[in-house]
């Protein structure tokens, strides 16, 4: 799936996305970065609450093509410049984690 | 309000060191002027002159319950219930910060909220101080004339970079520098790719570089990590300064941690790092020496 259909299918908030649309085809949940880092899948996204620029350091490492931040938690500005310099598409909801993940698995299993 | 004009991410490293190594409560103004909840706000407003400040906790005993303003008193005149018990009108769900936190946490806390002090709270999540940007910029200041004076001292010391070898890479880890925690697994994992690494090994090489780098950040005193590329081998050297492990059989063992609250409130300190690195590394060694500190050398095969 495309990563802007978060915002126009799942109604998250969109914080940034790159000049060329990302390709997610799979996902990862998790608020320990050890466990992203070792576990989640290359174009995938992350689904968290861990919204600092280090999730964006391990998604830039992993593969990781954009994150999700739940339960309303806000994006600080050095999170966002990091995601733009690495090209990760940022999305924040106030959805937990749960319910941001089978929202997304049901798009992914659409598309 | 104007930001802090000291940037967490790529300021000289004698600031980025300083503002790494100074704590919260090394800045912190005590001891505190407090208010019970009861105090009426008229009372408060004479603390605040009597103590020229321009903000008052209010407690119960230890604990925090909120914080009067100078807003919050302009507002008591202005809609008249200056006689009222601060209970009533104090700001409630305050942002605090922990004694044991770096500065860093601090400068940008004051750059992400609009307020002007921050209530700083121990591990028992007692009220121990007040913080604002004037208790920052004043110890900043004492700490860079001593930098600058020892600077000045030691003019003819010079610091040697080795990063001129494309193949052969140093990076210079500071303790509780989370902001720039993956810069050297970056750089290397853009190498890599340069090389046309398989992606698997890259993954592996990655994990590896990150979760020691993520190592010093949160329990070293600082260090550096080594990467050497060649002979289809990628070669991770890690050393620092301290303090050792007490039991590094323990440090191996998946779900042992160290690591306190705020460290794993960012979603790291969860046991995972050194099992993680030995698992994608093909060649992986370990020692350590309390109070000087440890090294590690990790090895991966860059062709399976």
């Amino acid at each position: 799936m495309k990563g802007s259909s978060i915002k126009e299918h799942l109604g998250y908030r969109e914080i940034f996305l790159p000049g060329e649309d990302v390709i997610i085809t799979s996902g990862f949940t998790s608020d320990l970065l050890s466990d992203v880092m070792a576990n989640a899948e290359e174009d995938s996204v992350l689904i968290t609450i861990q919204a600092h620029r280090n999730s964006v350091a391990v998604a830039a490492l992993a593969g990781i093509r954009a994150i999700i931040i739940c339960s309303g938690r806000k994006v600080p500005v050095d999170m966002l410049t990091a995601a733009e310099e690495h090209a990760i598409a940022l999305y924040t909801t106030g959805d937990n984690q749960f319910t941001a993940s089978w929202k997304t698995a049901e798009l992914l299993t659409k598309s | 309000m104007k930001p802090i004009p000291i940037n967490t991410i790529n300021s000289p490293t004698v600031i980025l060191e300083l503002i790494y190594r100074l704590k919260i409560k090394d800045v912190m103004s005590t001891p505190l002027v407090t208010a019970d909840k009861s105090a009426t706000l008229r009372s408060i407003q004479l603390l605040m002159r009597d103590k020229n400040v321009t903000g008052i906790p209010i407690v119960q005993g230890k604990r925090l319950l909120g914080l009067v303003s100078m807003d919050d008193i302009i507002q008591a005149l202005d809609l008249g219930y200056i006689e009222e018990p601060a209970e009533k009108h104090m700001t409630r769900n305050l942002t605090v910060l922990e004694d044991d936190m770096p500065v860093s946490f601090a400068i940008t806390y004051f750059d992400t909220y609009p307020y002007h002090r921050f209530p700083v709270l121990s591990k028992k999540k007692e009220l121990v101080g007040m913080v604002t940007t004037r208790d920052i910029s004043a110890r900043l200041l004492l700490e860079i004339n001593r930098e600058v004076d020892a600077i000045e001292r030691a003019a003819a010391k010079h610091i040697s970079h080795d990063d001129s070898i494309v193949k052969k890479q140093t990076f210079t880890v500071l303790r509780h520098n989370f902001e720039n925690a993956g810069y050297a697994s970056t750089e290397l994992k853009k190498f890599l790719k340069s090389e046309n690494i398989d992606s698997a090994a890259i993954r592996r090489a990655a994990v590896a570089s990150y979760e020691l780098e993520i190592n010093l950040v949160v329990h070293s005193e600082g260090g550096t990590i080594t990467t050497e590329y060649g002979d289809n081998k990628l070669k991770l050297t890690v050393s620092d300064t301290g303090p050792g492990i007490p039991d590094i059989d323990a440090a191996m063992e998946e779900g042992f941690s160290t690591a306190n609250s705020w460290i794993r409130s960012l979603g790291f300190g969860a046991g995972m790092g050194l099992p993680n690195v030995k698992r994608v590394s093909d060649e992986f060694t370990i020692t350590s020496e309390m109070g000087k500190g440890t090294a590690i050398v990790a090895v991966i095969y860059l062709l399976k």
